[in-house]
């Protein structure tokens, strides 16, 4: 269980957000600016709340009455970025080896196949970032932030910065992903059709508020042609 | 004329193990202090700034002569070095190497700071999210990036280091076999009668030392420019 009771203020921007999810995948759900992507960032231990606790499973990580702050590197909570963000002098294999290492887990080569045909990336392992496209890189990106094994998996407009067509391509790999990792997610998007076919559940922001929260029936209709 | 007499070899061998020496030390501090000023905000920046580049603008014969004063048998620390842990600077070549060090210093540090500046910091968010702790995302992931930076200072540093004059001399005088350099050695052999020929031949030698410098580091920039952007 994931709860959020935050606010921050960033410029123009104040967040004041409160939400509590034991859904498999939460969607965080608004139009550019809401405040999503700061939003994850806290969650993730990137941006300090001015005021608030964060917490997983009763570990509480945020607590400013407290003045506790658990570090980004103790989380243990994955983050795939909208932008990839993966290791450029690193080849594939190193960089879905890096969480790994840094965690000082055990190599597991079970895992390691899992996941890579999971994905569909196990022909790229020789590669570098520079070398993939945009679709198999934010692939990569998944699978390098899976296996860090975190106990939360954080996802950023994973599709953003994608075509229609290569939306189309990742679109099943996160289907899979929620069904058969059994990681929980927090699902940011603006795209209410990507959410319907993601998220089990929904926090609805607007202007760093939080407007509604439910399942995924509470997305607006008109927007799921668009 | 292009038989280089031992003394010439001497001062070239000296030249090249002070160089490297001074290189070679002034290095892993040049990297935590470039990432110092890359990466962080804390109270005396701009002081640690100024005084990386004081010895670029400083006339040398003023930083020779500061360092006789600190370093020196009487300095301050070098009486204190010389006390208790027998290390003495003066009228050594190791006491060329720190005023070489020190001379070489600023060249060295800034392209390390702007190799630093430019690894792209969401890429040490990545690294952290990943559960790589500060000095490990340093080590895995900035230092790698900016490994090509490192290397075009630690070239521009050496052929500085090699070429230094005005500290040196000021600092560990002129003794050949000793503290005598290349570039003492050819202010000393210009001064005597029929040294032009061996003059001449140390002036080839350092220009030779100082071209490969700059051909070696503009190769590294390049390469720098060919990591960030991903093969």
């Amino acid at each position: 269980m994931l709860r959020v009771d935050v606010s921050k203020r960033l410029g123009e921007l104040a967040i004041e957000a409160s939400f509590a999810s034991e859904g498999r995948v939460t969607g965080l759900f608004g139009a550019s600016g809401a405040g999503k992507t700061s939003l994850i960032n806290m969650i993730a231990g990137l941006l300090r709340p001015d005021r608030g606790v964060i917490a997983i499973d009763g570990e509480t990580l945020d607590d400013t009455a407290a003045q506790s702050h658990v570090p980004v590197h103790r989380r243990r909570i994955g983050y795939v970025f909208q932008d990839a963000r993966l290791f450029p002098h690193l080849d594939v294999r190193q960089n879905l080896d890096y969480g790994r290492r840094m965690n000082r887990i055990a190599e597991d080569a079970a895992q390691f196949s899992r996941v890579t045909g999971l994905l569909d990336i196990g022909d790229l392992l020789d590669r570098r970032p520079g070398r993939l496209s945009g679709g198999e890189r934010q692939r990569v990106a998944l699978g390098r932030a899976l296996l860090s094994q975190p106990r939360l998996l954080l996802l950023d407009e994973p599709l953003g910065s994608l075509d229609e067509e290569r939306k189309e391509e990742i679109l099943p790999y996160l289907i899979r992903l929620r069904d058969e990792a059994g990681i929980p997610m927090v699902y940011v998007s603006h795209d209410a059709a990507e959410m319907r076919q993601l998220a089990t559940q929904i926090v609805m922001l607007r202007r760093g508020r939080v407007t509604a929260f439910g399942g995924p029936e509470i997305l607006p209709a008109a927007h799921a042609a668009a | 004329m292009f038989d280089i007499s031992p003394t010439e070899w001497t001062a070239i061998e000296l030249s090249l193990r002070v160089a490297t020496v001074a290189t070679l030390v002034a290095t892993p501090l040049g990297i935590a202090v470039a990432w110092l000023l890359a990466r962080r905000e804390f109270w005396g920046k701009a002081l640690l700034d100024a005084l990386v580049h004081l010895p670029l603008v400083m006339p040398p014969v003023v930083t020779g002569y500061l360092l006789l004063l600190t370093f020196g048998r009487r300095g301050l620390v070098g009486a204190w070095l010389a006390d208790h842990l027998g290390i003495v600077f003066a009228f050594r070549w190791t006491g060329a190497a720190l005023a070489c060090g020190i001379m070489a210093f600023p060249l060295l540090v800034r392209p390390i700071r702007l190799s630093i500046e430019a690894v792209d910091r969401r890429l040490e968010q990545a690294a952290g999210t990943l559960g790589a702790a500060p000095w490990q995302v340093f080590l895995t992931v900035t230092l790698p990036l900016a490994r090509p930076g490192v290397l075009a200072g630690m070239v521009l540093g050496f052929a500085k280091a090699i070429g230094e004059f005005g500290a040196t001399i000021t600092f560990v005088s002129n003794i050949p076999g000793e503290t005598q350099t290349i570039s003492s050695a050819i202010y000393s052999l210009i001064q005597t009668p029929d040294g032009d020929p061996a003059a001449l031949r140390l002036v080839v030698v350092s220009i030779l030392i100082a071209m490969t410098a700059l051909v070696a580091s503009e190769w590294f920039a390049r390469r720098a420019l060919r990591r960030l952007h991903g093969n």
